[in-house]
């Protein structure tokens, strides 16, 4: 039961009337530093990015690659907490209206803030949503009623290694849309986007009539583009991480912004979009 | 062994999780979705295995004939009349080919991977003792094999990395994080995560996503029901108390499982209480740790007030680790088992002490359950039975024994 159209319904909606899929570029909250990564996904919503997710840095972050892991210790040694990536959460609300904000993370920080108090907090902050990748439907009970008391939409990932029989299950459990892995693996870029990719998509369809978000390996406008042509959504976060952190690098912490926003503007050209929307 | 103790051992009735790995509160499943379907897999080889009689006879004959079984429960006469208490039994672990009761378990895993088809094995190392155990069984059976490996533990542990290379194994060594176990456990999951569908990832602990706290608990049942025999045969009746170290817990849970219906039988896990119990000096989770979900399971976890994983600190590798098996974490919320710690320094004179009084020279890990014995027997009639799991052998320690002790 649907009590009222959630801002991801909204957004998902709106890329369909406009005939493409949802660009949903990932940044790790505190990397390279906690102004610079705000400042990142101010860039973003203003480049054109639907949805924003925000890494929720930490220390073992055992589903990610060595860019993302790299990310989130320089998050940590930046002194970023599950505060802080609220706090920049309630600040990118501010300047973003109708992005839409996915709190993204691994559960133990999440469960040591409170379940209750992390949805009270994030729904205050104005996210739309959170995706904890180590937690699954069956383990999530408390979670998801934590996150509908306060309107925020649960995101599960699907993976192609899932039955069916759970496809259905994360299907009945997710709101707003669902993750799709496109392969088994951790987080990093890769050159194609696998087959595997595509009939795990087919396979959901046949389950929901929730958006699909396709993600994990996608960094090219190229594969941004395949990806598109059968999922709604496109995530790419550790192409978006790296670039970022060579900017960073090369010209201080100020450039991850412009660097953030110059390859989303490759990755939406790749899609042909329509001009960006304010 | 006859059928029915070494299906006793399959089927102890003292814990069993819920069908979502639950012991009490802690347990379950805290996964990437990708895992599940082959957690999924495992649990099922596992249930249709323990049931089947072919299984359990070819583990029995690798455990007696390959591995060494039974091991003996050794009276510590000198010991024990130095401390002028308890009368100390050795669980002699130690014993076991590659030199720790580590190899019980990987023999059984070994077996269920040849029947889930998959013949390529990972699998992360501590001490190194799980590592040239997995190595030695993937020799066995002609597995391919990648250990991972924190560097910290490279450094310290070298022999045990040279011992798994001449065995065939690739060692990765893992620069993440601590460089320790922890990092170690990570890395071996992020392979898993990439080759689930033709890869087992046999974890060495009684840690990690059901089913594997409880497939190797029962792989190592083995040592409680030797030991409880053994004892039995010797004494007329039931132990005091039993001793063991726990890291993760998979000796200690060996240990107890077969004594946990025997009320009278009191049991105690020691934890390692490195320079002193400030966070990041230690790895006591029962003392400084507090529920939370670490590496697939919720249990009592080291953390900081944002629940970020704290470093620790061992001058054992096999116990520097910051979380603890969650079966350990319900029975201990339960009362039935008493979790203390030990430091490094109290370990260390302990495995002086047993090689000069017994002419057995413990793993650091298992010196953490002597230094225990020590401190409590003297204090315990001359009556009392106690059980010490030696867990392994020092060997792999000698290099840290010599420096620390100035051999």
């Amino acid at each position: 039961m649907e009590s009222s159209l959630s801002r991801f319904d909204a957004i998902f909606a709106r890329a369909r009337a406009e005939r493409r899929g949802a660009l949903i570029p990932y940044l790790t909250a505190g990397d390279p530093t906690p102004a610079a990564s705000l400042g990142a996904a101010q860039a973003l919503a203003a480049a054109g990015a639907d949805i924003v997710e925000l890494g929720i840095p930490f220390s073992d972050p055992l589903a990610d690659g060595p860019v993302i892991q790299r990310a989130s210790e320089r998050a940590l040694a930046q002194g970023m907490t599950l505060e802080g990536v609220l706090a920049m959460a309630a600040q990118l609300r501010r300047a973003a209206p109708a992005l839409g904000i996915l709190l993204f993370g691994y559960f133990n920080p999440i469960l040591r803030y409170g379940l209750p108090r992390f949805a009270e907090a994030a729904a205050r902050a104005g996210a739309d949503g959170v995706l904890v990748t180590d937690l699954i439907p069956e383990e999530a009970q408390e979670y998801c009623a934590a996150l509908a008391a306060r309107g925020l939409d649960p995101v599960f990932l699907a993976a192609p290694t899932s039955p069916d029989a759970r496809l259905e299950r994360i299907a009945a459990a997710g709101r707003g849309f669902l993750y799709a892995v496109s392969r088994t693996g951790v987080t990093g870029a890769r050159r194609q986007v696998p087959e595997s990719a595509r009939q795990l998509v087919a396979r959901l369809r046949r389950h929901t009539a929730l958006p699909l978000a396709l993600g994990f390996g996608i960094a090219s406008p190229e594969q941004v583009r395949e990806a598109a042509g059968f999922a709604d959504g496109v995530v790419v976060g550790t192409a978006m991480v790296e670039r970022m952190h060579a900017a960073s690098l090369e010209r201080g912490p100020e450039a991850a912004a412009p660097a953030a926003a110059a390859l989303l503007a490759e990755l939406r050209a790749g899609l042909s979009f329509a001009a960006p929307r304010g | 062994m006859d059928r029915r103790a070494a299906e006793s051992h399959f089927m102890s009735p003292a814990s069993q999780p819920t069908a979502a790995g639950r012991f009490g509160a802690y347990g379950g499943r805290y996964v990437p979705e990708t895992l599940v379907a082959p957690l999924d897999e495992l649990a099922a080889a596992y249930e249709a295995a323990r049931r089947d009689p072919a299984f359990q006879d070819e583990f029995r004959s690798l455990l007696e004939n390959y591995a060494g079984r039974p091991t003996p429960l050794t009276y510590a006469a000198r010991l024990s009349e130095e401390l002028g208490g308890a009368r100390l039994y050795l669980k002699r672990e130690d014993l076991l080919h590659t030199g720790a009761h580590k190899i019980n378990n990987c023999l059984g895993q070994a077996l269920l991977a040849r029947r889930m088809g998959k013949r390529r094995i990972i699998a992360e190392t501590g001490a190194g003792q799980h590592g040239v155990a997995t190595a030695t069984v993937c020799a066995l059976f002609g597995f391919e094999c990648v250990v991972y490996m924190g560097e910290a533990d490279m450094a310290r542990q070298a022999l045990n990395v040279a011992r798994m290379r001449l065995l065939g194994a690739e060692v990765r060594g893992v620069a993440a994080g601590s460089r320790t176990l922890k990092d170690a456990i990570n890395e071996a999951m992020r392979d898993w995560v990439t080759n689930c569908e033709t890869t087992h990832y046999l974890l060495g602990s009684v840690l990690g996503a059901h089913p594997y706290p409880l497939i190797v608990r029962d792989f190592h049942a083995v040592i409680g029901e030797e030991a409880r025999r053994q004892y039995l045969a010797a004494a007329r009746r039931l132990p005091e108390m039993l001793i063991a170290c726990v890291g993760g817990g998979s000796n200690a849970i060996g240990l107890f499982t077969a004594f946990l219906g025997d009320r009278e039988v009191k049991m105690v896990g020691v934890e390692a209480g490195g320079r002193g119990l400030r966070l990041g000096e230690h790895a006591a989770r029962f003392q400084g740790g507090s529920p939370g979900v670490l590496q697939g399971t919720f249990t009592y976890v080291l953390q900081d007030e944002w629940g970020q994983i704290a470093g620790t600190h061992s001058v054992s590798a096999g116990l520097d680790y910051p979380s603890i098996g969650p079966e350990h974490a319900a029975l201990h919320d339960a009362g039935r088992v008493e979790y203390v710690s030990a430091g490094d320094t109290a370990a260390l004179e302990a495995c002086r002490r047993l090689a000069r009084t017994e002419g057995i020279i413990p793993a650091l890990e298992s010196a953490h359950a002597v230094a225990e014995a020590c401190r409590r027997a003297p204090a315990l009639p001359r009556t009392a039975g106690v059980i010490v799991n030696i867990s392994g052998r020092g060997d792999k320690d000698m290099e840290i024994l010599q420096r620390e002790l100035r051999l």
